[in-house]
């Protein structure tokens, strides 16, 4: 296996969701390393996972590079991501990115950290929309 | 390590004069160690034969690793002979559940009206565990139990003595949260369990045609435990958990099925049976 682990089952179980919805979905584990998003995720953030695979919480953070509508930086731990990942709570907002086809886009962003066995931290999920009536070119 | 089947049947308990061959008790497998030490998978009706023969080595510990709570996996437990045989220890290993605790769990069914005794009245010392996340020892074995795709808390296992290693997932639908020929293998339940074992006993319940009626049931038609165990690197697969409708001719076709996809190279597929035996030399 190249030295990969096995994905925890709820992110295998996770990852089954994430194909057959139509909303897009992405999901983190532990670590806050991006491990899959969907194809109507694909649409918004504008390359395929298959191009852009998995990355680590440091690169999709700098990568999709989020700000506040009124244009300040955001940190991971304001993202809704980052709240599930680091204070292990659900979160919602919505803000702007850059979208790996360098469009921005406003997003609004819900994440729930998940959990295994009671106690076990495995991971996020986060469903996500493009706000359209703020598309920007 | 020697491995020995004392039930390889799924969901039912099926005696009569169609199941001769392959048995009708349902799972439960004996891993013996070099050493001796006894690892006891699952508690179906198989455990009854196993725990008379067990009887005279009260002097060891023994271990009994439960996949999970599913009826066919326990209820052996009761007629298990060491549990009513004082001086002895069993320890008992099972998935956690975020809700009650194991012996809580267990004692659902050896409680009225499901069953005249309560489980704190059995003579032996019988200490519940649950199984820990990462690997772990017992006698010189090294032990790694991960949840499955399958309905409830459900975990697989692997046991490895030395360079060898055997798994065992005899209720297992890897299918159901993964295209099985598409996803690398890290996001395949149960890879890390089969990843390159000796043996791997699992679950091939179902005829290809069969599946698509069962999709979600928790269980493997004989093509998927072929690609999984392909894909997993196994030496050596051994089909498990017979379905209950499927009598001693029927196993046999889905046997040469089996060997049809596995093909030519290494070892085909085996047909569990109660009675085998498999040497991990």
């Amino acid at each position: 296996m190249d030295g990969k682990r096995q994905k925890d089952l709820i992110l295998i179980l996770a990852r089954e969701l994430a194909s057959k919805l139509a909303t897009a979905m992405f999901i983190a584990d532990a670590e806050g390393g991006l491990v899959f998003y969907n194809e109507p995720a694909e649409e918004i953030l504008g390359r395929t996972f298959a191009e852009a695979g998995e990355m680590s919480a440091e690169s999709w953070t700098s990568l999709f590079d989020p700000e506040t509508l009124d244009g300040r930086p955001m940190a991971l731990g304001e993202l809704p991501p980052g709240i599930a990942l680091l204070e292990r709570r659900s979160a919602h907002d919505v803000y702007r990115i850059t979208c790996l086809d360098k469009r921005r886009r406003v997003v609004s962003v819900t994440a729930v950290p998940l959990y295994a066995q009671g106690d076990r931290f495995v991971g996020m999920f986060a469903l996500f929309w493009e706000q359209p009536e703020t598309r920007e070119p | 390590m020697r491995i020995k089947v004392w039930g390889c049947r799924g969901s039912l308990a099926t005696p009569g004069p169609g199941t001769l061959r392959y048995g009708g008790n349902t799972s439960c497998l004996e891993v013996r160690l070099s050493n001796g030490t006894v690892l006891i998978l699952d508690a179906g009706t198989g455990i009854r034969s196993l725990g008379v023969e067990l009887v005279p080595e009260r002097s060891r510990p023994i271990h009994l690793l439960l996949t999970h709570l599913h009826f066919d996996h326990l209820e052996g437990l009761g007629f298990f002979a060491p549990l009513w045989t004082a001086d002895t220890h069993i320890h008992i290993w099972g998935p956690p559940s975020p809700v009650r605790s194991l012996k809580e769990r267990i004692a659902r069914y050896m409680s009225p009206p499901l069953f005249p005794v309560q489980l704190s009245d059995v003579p032996a010392q019988v200490t519940f565990h649950d199984v820990p996340d990462e690997e772990w020892e017992i006698d010189g074995a090294r032990l790694l139990a991960q949840p499955v795709s399958h309905p409830g808390p459900t975990v697989g296992y692997r046991v490895s003595e030395g360079d060898r290693s055997v798994a065992y997932i005899p209720d297992h639908e890897p299918a159901f949260v993964a295209d099985l020929f598409t996803v690398p293998p890290e996001w395949l339940s149960g890879y890390d369990l089969a990843d390159g074992v000796d043996v791997l006993l699992h679950d091939s319940q179902y005829e290809v045609d069969e599946y698509p009626a069962r999709l979600g049931w928790g269980h493997s038609s004989v093509e998927q435990a072929v690609a999984f165990a392909r894909i997993s690197g196994v030496r050596q697969l051994v089909m498990f958990h017979h379905d209950p409708n499927h009598d001693d001719e029927r196993l046999e076709i889905l046997r040469n099925q089996a060997r049809e996809l596995w093909g030519e190279n290494g070892e085909p597929p085996l047909l569990a049976h109660e009675g085998m035996v498999l040497e991990v030399p």
